[in-house]
């Protein structure tokens, strides 16, 4: 008999919504997570709306006009400005996610599989650089990717090049490098717990129906292993379109992204109506391109059998 | 299941535990059905069903973590009612045995009574009498998450005794043991309990556990309880043919009622003729059919010439041997299914080739009658 | 195919070595640069010398700054880790509607865009009249924590076998009583280790900072104003190197804490040990 069955009823009976017991048992857990989901509330749903609302609003000098406009919205979608840091940003946070996702998937695959008994030191060494401030990260790849920089003197010593290159800071390729650096652990994490989760029998199932490592790992562990790619790879996404440190620091001028338009709008140009339109139209955008990843990841699982 | 003898000892009639009409609901769910039952001071009473026949929730009634729908429970003549389980004279062995971790072995066994506030190592010295009692001393420095499966049994065994309760409640308490500490278990909890004279109530799903310990036990099925009374009486005796298959094998036969009076009933079988035994305290006729039943080991192989005042004859069509015993399945004419039996190899049952007649001696008391 | 079996670990290995090289490379030359006795950050250094931390302490901007951080850090992380106790607590041992819906939207700062979390906060305080202080950037803070303080905490709570309390309660201990000597004593290094977590996050934390405080300068906000000052480098790598210190440290305690505690919970289930 298992403990589940009989020991606590309550969790068995969770579909049974009129029993007293239970109905206490919910108010209970409601009234001690209220004052979190409070919070949540009042400092992160309410902020939103107000931000959805200013974004049909319109700055009049010092004032707020509060007519309903959608011009914010052509501003946003029209301006070439705003467009083209747009797509910049769309292009550099799904690049960012499609290299952060296959550079963390082996890592993800050697420790859940080859890690044996140092599984948890192999995690804890990943997650070491996480932990470390995300502006002194971004300072130290300026610091190695800069004019006068480690790679630059490192390739010079080595003879590789004459001339220290400029190549390799303040453009677009110098924020994904390091939006990747940074978003590693976040990618590796979800792949590793899924992958913890993939039954090894079926591995073993699918070598003794007679597939070799490469065939069995595509047609079993990969697909079983989707939903960690695609969590990790929307973890990575969203968050990396929005980025402000990391184009400012090392972006330089063809690396700026829509964060620090919208900074500006609320900080030296004042706009905060635009500044909203902005951040909405960034936050729809990037939620669609993430729903199309998650179809297209799972259209590649379903091609795996 | 060796000290059936002094068990008749410490009984008394008195009741500790009293539970009436008692139900216990979710939705439209009913995990207790309406159960009564008495149990007595200095009892080993065990609580016995199959997974989900409400037994655990009984339980958990007693101990105050669960509340009945309707009906009631008393403990030593006190109503329990409203009684939070930290103020009920009952104690618990949990199946997990939920030894707190954080703490030593001893310092779980005084844990209840810290908040006892005992004077001038008095509890010191009830700790070290529980750790005795259950064969722990000096290991009272140990940490919980050094202890094996047996000790940490011991210890939550010993944190509710020194509780000294009117009622000790073990839930499941050995299933989570191997074959063999679960039997020298049985045998040390029976000796304990007469030990300290406290009234146990043991839930558990193996019939075998209830049978060897108990004094008294409750079958359950489905939320009812469908019979209370000694090992014996329900493994001879059972009621209905749920109680009888639960507690073992047994073989059932179609049966005819031709006859009934105060005491015995005449039944006619095909394979065993018409039968007359004693009629079960709860028997109730429905209708003129009955099932006849008989155990596999109270079927004996007749051998040779040897022949016996009860017999049926038929043929081996199957042999299963397991090395003290083995099991032939016969065929009797006139027997919709064959019959199960059991014989000891000391004379050669494991020879018996399959195919051969066979004949069969049975003691007329060692059949049971059943209600359809 | 088994060649390639027995290949393939070895590759896998050499590759998971450079990736972690990878991961810790610009963590490794903030100490080397702060060391050197040249301004700018090239190999080979010029020289070693202390002489960048010695300047650390004499900058009262930034002895002002570690003083702000500390107040922010320790604030947050109390507030969030309480916050995270009462939703971590409630999420293991209740089931009721609507739980999953809440528990994400707990979680939701975690994967937001932080820019777009700092301006709406932002927006609202203002609308609120609160005047910007190192008081929002708490309350930012804490928003932000709560999801890390969530994850720690509920790995503590989870596996927690609910029949200690009830034995505890069986032995005749009151519902307090159980809460300070069963349930405390097994949390406690969860909840000391999602402290560490969030006050690390705080004292790290620059975006939501720079948005919502008003005058007064946490450290990242200190280094931040000091970027634009190729000269001032080398302190800001020296304080960068002290900063990633504690950090480690910090996480170190807490990830071992975390251990303890997920550890002590798990083995309960007493049927294993």
């Amino acid at each position: 008999m298992t403990v589940a069955a009989e020991g606590s009823p309550p969790l068995r009976m969770a579909g049974a919504r009129r029993n007293p017991l239970l109905q206490s048992e919910a108010v209970q857990g409601f009234a001690l997570i209220s004052p979190t989901f409070v919070y949540a509330l009042i400092l992160l749903v309410l902020p939103i709306l107000v931000v959805i609302a200013h974004s049909f609003w319109t700055q009049n000098y010092l004032t707020i006009d509060h007519t309903f406009t959608l011009e914010n919205y052509r501003i946003a979608l029209t301006e070439p400005i705003y467009r083209d840091l747009l797509w910049r940003s769309l292009y550099i946070s799904l690049t960012v996610s499609l290299l952060t996702v296959a550079l963390a998937y082996p890592i993800a695959y050697f420790i859940s599989f080859h890690g044996g008994r140092h599984k948890s030191l192999w995690l804890f060494l990943i997650t070491i650089p996480f932990w470390t401030s995300y502006l002194l990260r971004v300072m130290s790849w300026k610091v190695i990717l800069g004019y006068n920089g480690v790679l630059n003197s490192g390739l010079m010593g080595l003879g590789i090049i004459s001339e220290p290159s400029d190549a390799l800071l303040y453009n677009s390729t110098a924020v994904i490098i390091t939006l990747t650096h940074a978003w590693a652990t976040f990618a590796i994490l979800p792949i590793f717990v899924s992958l913890e989760k993939v039954d090894r029998t079926l591995v073993e199932a699918a070598t003794d129906l007679g597939d070799g490592p490469l065939r069995s790992f595509l047609r079993v562990t990969l697909p079983l292993s989707a939903p960690g790619v695609i969590s990790a790879a929307l973890i990575v996404m969203i968050p990396t379109v929005g980025d402000y440190v990391t184009p400012k620091l090392v972006g330089g001028k063809d690396g700026v992204m829509i964060a620090n338009a919208i900074q500006a709008q609320f900080g030296k140009a004042s706009n905060w109506p635009l500044g909203a339109a902005l951040s909405v139209t960034t936050m729809i955008i990037v939620s669609l391109m993430a729903g199309a990843t998650v179809l297209v990841i799972r259209a590649l699982q379903r091609l795996a059998r | 299941m060796l000290e059936r003898v002094q068990s008749e000892r410490i009984q008394s009639e008195r009741t500790m535990i009293e539970i009436r009409d008692v139900t216990r609901s979710y939705g439209s769910f009913k995990a207790l059905d309406n159960a009564s039952l008495a149990i007595r001071e200095g009892e080993f009473f065990s609580l016995l069903g199959p997974s989900g026949c409400g037994k655990t929730t009984l339980l958990r009634m007693i101990a105050g973590f669960d509340t009945p729908t309707s009906g009631s429970i008393a403990v030593d003549g006190q109503p329990m009612d409203g009684i939070p389980a930290n103020r009920r004279p009952t104690n618990m062995v949990f199946q997990s045995y939920a030894i707190f971790p954080h703490l030593n072995v001893e310092q779980n066994v005084a844990y209840g009574l810290k908040r006892l506030k005992l004077q001038g190592g008095e509890e010191k010295r009830r700790v070290e009498e529980a750790l005795a009692q259950v064969s722990l001393t000096g290991l009272g420095k140990r940490r919980a998450t050094e202890l094996s499966g047996g000790q940490r049994q011991r210890v939550a065994l010993a944190r509710a005794l020194v509780m000294r309760p009117k009622v000790l409640l073990l839930d499941e308490p050995l299933s989570a043991l191997d074959k063999k500490l679960r039997e020298q278990m049985q045998v040390e909890l029976r000796r304990l309990q007469q030990a300290v004279g406290i009234t146990f109530v043991l839930v558990t799903h193996d019939q075998y556990e209830a049978l060897a310990m108990s004094d008294r036990i409750a079958v359950m099925f489905g939320g009812r309880i469908a019979q209370v009374a000694s090992p014996k009486e329900i493994y001879q005796r059972p009621v209905n043919r749920q109680v009888a298959d639960f507690l073992g094998g047994m073989n059932f036969v179609k049966a005819e009622i031709v006859e009934e009076n105060g005491a015995s009933l005449v039944l006619d079988t095909l394979g065993f003729g018409r039968v007359r035994t004693d009629k079960p305290k709860a028997f109730m006729r429905n209708g003129g059919a009955a099932t006849l039943g008989i155990r596999p080991e109270r079927l004996r192989v007749l051998w040779d010439n040897a022949s016996a005042k009860f017999e049926v004859a038929g043929k081996v069509v199957e042999r299963h041997y397991f090395g003290e015993i083995t099991h032939l399945i016969v065929e009797i004419p006139g027997l919709e299914k064959p019959l199960s039996v059991t014989e000891t190899n000391d004379f050669g049952a494991d020879d018996i080739p399959v195919g051969a007649p066979i004949r069969l001696a049975y003691d007329p008391e060692a059949l049971v009658a059943m209600a359809d | 195919m088994t060649a390639m079996r027995r290949f393939l670990p070895g590759w896998l290995s050499s590759y998971a070595t450079l990736y972690i090289l990878f991961l810790y490379l610009p963590v490794i030359f903030l100490p080397i640069f702060s060391i050197n006795t040249a301004a700018t950050p090239k190999f080979p250094l010029s020289g070693i010398t202390l002489h960048w931390y010695e300047d650390l302490p004499k900058t009262p901007a930034l002895i002002d700054a570690t003083w702000n951080s500390l107040l922010v850090g320790i604030s947050a992380s109390i507030l969030s880790t309480v916050l995270g106790i009462l939703a971590a607590r409630s999420i293991t041992r209740y089931r009721y509607p609507g739980r999953r819906t809440i528990n994400g939207l707990i979680m939701a700062p975690l994967v937001l865009p932080e820019v777009i979390v700092a301006i709406s906060m932002l927006l609202v305080m203002l609308q609120l009249g609160l005047s910007l202080s190192l008081f929002t950037v708490v309350l930012g803070h804490v928003l932000v924590c709560i999801p890390y303080s969530m994850t720690v905490l509920t790995s503590g709570f989870e596996g927690f076998d609910r029949s200690l309390e009830e034995a505890s309660a069986d032995l005749g201990e009151s519902a307090f009583g159980t809460f300070r000597r069963v349930t405390l004593p097994m949390v406690a290094p969860a909840i000391i280790s999602s402290l560490l977590v969030c006050f690390t996050i705080s004292l790290d934390e620059f975006i939501i900072a720079f948005f919502l405080t008003g005058t007064e300068a946490t450290l990242p906000i200190y280094i931040w104003g000091q970027l634009r000052f190729a000269a001032k480098l080398p302190g800001v790598l020296a304080l960068g190197t002290l900063l990633l210190l504690a950090s480690f440290v910090l996480m170190t305690i807490a990830e071992i804490l975390r251990r303890r505690a997920a550890r002590r919970t798990q083995n309960e289930g007493g049927l294993h040990a």
